[in-house]
């Protein structure tokens, strides 16, 4: 009997146990992380408007997102009498969730990972793309115009930019040999792919806006003409969980970036010194800058209208980045460097 | 040409890298003109005309003398007098109440005023929770105009050169 108990332990119970662990080890920084982005973009929006942002709440308003986290999770949540409960109150946890299980598979550092697939790259794709399911979800179930037109065009938003991101991934994946999203990084140890894939970079970074619907391409909750588009109806901690789930994907967005082009948590020269801060710091940094690059976009250009939208994505990015793909095939083909 | 041109500003994003230029000059160097509000006020001019108030001559009297010319000149029918006669003879107002609900604040009843009886202060936090504090009755205006009396005065004498 105690045989048997010890080896439930050591075979099931305690790696169990530090799945676990790992997991509150990376979903409670993240959080902190999506509570504290919401007040890092009122404040960098604020500074850029000449405005101050919160600053009453706590020093500095620091205390300002726990306050608003607060506020949600206290009001009432209001389940619209013509909407269909189930499917509306499934979409929100969705979203969230889908934000959340993407982090499985981010390398933080050398090792750190908490599933090394080799199917990173392809993972992290197809939760992407799984996440337009909530937001369909929202806009049917919600059962109002501005919901489901908010809905409609997240859906064809997200598929159009999707496929241009799919591209610029293959060209990257090329460049790389594997799908291991660790190997992404270790092979820039030599030159970080921002520098010969520039501007693959460029469009990865405004797919990843059009992909997490921030502004510019914030269509599906295009205040102007839909009120508030597919969460028009939602409230208090359904809400809540769309609003963590945006930012969250915002926050997995930039990851990305800073993996597939940033060098991930490798410094930016081989040098010593900086070899000697942490990886997980400099991928904190540099996860840092592409999300300052979001909020800066914000803060300067109008939202884009729909059609502005839908010839981006379809007649520049698209043929753009089959073209480079097809450069990257041709260079890699006749210099010798296919890696094996 | 103009073609060329017009692709190579397109493809390497020269009007939207301005644009970004701009926001963070403003993120850096440009401070914040915002005015603290609760803590910090902006300055009011010694005509603005916020909330109203009745004043009172220095020996405690009431100024108002019903004579009704605010109630006339009220373009929003806000304002109701009764006037009476005291026992020492003098004329004053029994009741005067405004429907600040109804008032547009053009300031015509403190021009009207031959005495500066009614005049519009410089308050104008005074939101209530509800409807019916907002219809003002004498007690209340003579109320105000003992709180704001120092500051009224001040703002009518600022203002006495131009008129």
């Amino acid at each position: 009997m105690a045989s048997l108990f010890l080896e439930l332990w050591q075979a099931y119970l305690w790696p169990l146990i530090l799945i676990i662990l790992k997991i509150v080890a990376i979903v409670v920084p993240l959080l902190v992380a999506v509570a504290y982005l919401t007040y890092a973009e009122r404040k960098v929006i604020a500074a850029m408007q000449m405005r101050k942002g919160p600053n009453v709440v706590g020093p500095f308003g620091l205390l300002q997102p726990i306050a608003d986290g607060f506020k949600l999770f206290l009001k009432e949540t209001i389940l619209p009498t013509a909407s269909n409960k189930v499917v509306y109150l499934i979409a929100p946890m969705l979203t969230f969730f889908l934000a959340l299980v993407a982090w499985a598979v981010i390398p933080f550092d050398e090792g750190i990972v908490l599933a090394d697939i080799n199917v990173g790259v392809l993972y992290l794709f197809a939760i992407s793309s799984l996440g337009v399911y909530g937001i369909i979800m929202a806009g049917w179930a919600s059962n109002s115009k501005y919901a489901f037109l908010g809905g409609l065009r997240s859906a064809a938003q997200m598929v159009s930019y999707e496929v241009s991101i799919g591209f610029v991934l293959i060209s990257i994946l090329l460049t790389v040999g594997s799908l291991n999203l660790s190997d992404v990084v270790m092979a820039q140890k030599k030159m970080w792919f921002i520098l010969p894939h520039l501007p693959l970079f460029f469009i990865f970074l405004i797919s990843g806006l059009a992909e997490t619907n921030r502004s510019p391409f914030d269509l599906p909750e295009a205040e102007a003409e839909l009120v508030a588009g597919y969460n028009v109806e939602y409230s208090a901690m359904p809400f809540a969980l769309f609003f963590l789930g945006e930012y969250a994907n915002m926050i997995l967005m930039s990851a990305m970036t800073s993996i597939l082009f940033l060098g991930g948590w490798l410094p930016p020269f081989n040098l010593a010194m900086l070899a000697w801060i942490p990886g997980p710091i400099w991928f904190a940094l540099k996860i840092a800058f592409v999300l300052f690059i979001f909020l800066w976009v914000r803060a300067t250009f109008p939202r884009y209208r729909y059609d502005q939208l839908m010839r981006l994505g379809w007649k520049v990015f698209l043929p753009f980045s089959l073209a480079w793909l097809v450069i990257t095939a041709g260079v890699l083909q006749f210099t010798g460097l296919v890696p094996k | 040409m103009s073609f060329i041109n017009r692709t190579a500003r397109a493809f390497l994003l020269a009007e939207l890298v301005q644009g970004l230029a701009c926001t963070l000059k403003y993120f850096f160097f440009k401070p914040a003109v915002t005015i603290n509000y609760p803590f910090e006020k902006g300055p009011l001019s010694p005509r603005f005309r916020g909330e109203h108030a009745l004043r009172r001559y220095a020996n405690g009297e009431e100024r108002c003398i019903a004579c009704k010319l605010c109630e006339a000149v009220c373009p929003a029918l806000a304002i109701t007098i009764d006037g009476e006669t005291r026992a020492d003879g003098s004329r004053r107002a029994r009741r005067y109440d405004i429907d600040m609900t109804k008032c547009i604040y053009c300031g015509f009843c403190q021009e009207a005023c031959p005495v500066d009886a009614i005049v519009e202060g410089p308050n104008f936090e005074y939101a209530t929770e509800s409807r019916a504090e907002l219809m003002y009755n004498k007690a209340k205006l003579l109320a105000n105009g003992d709180r704001w009396e120092s500051e009224l005065a001040a703002r009518i004498e600022a203002d006495a050169p131009y008129r």
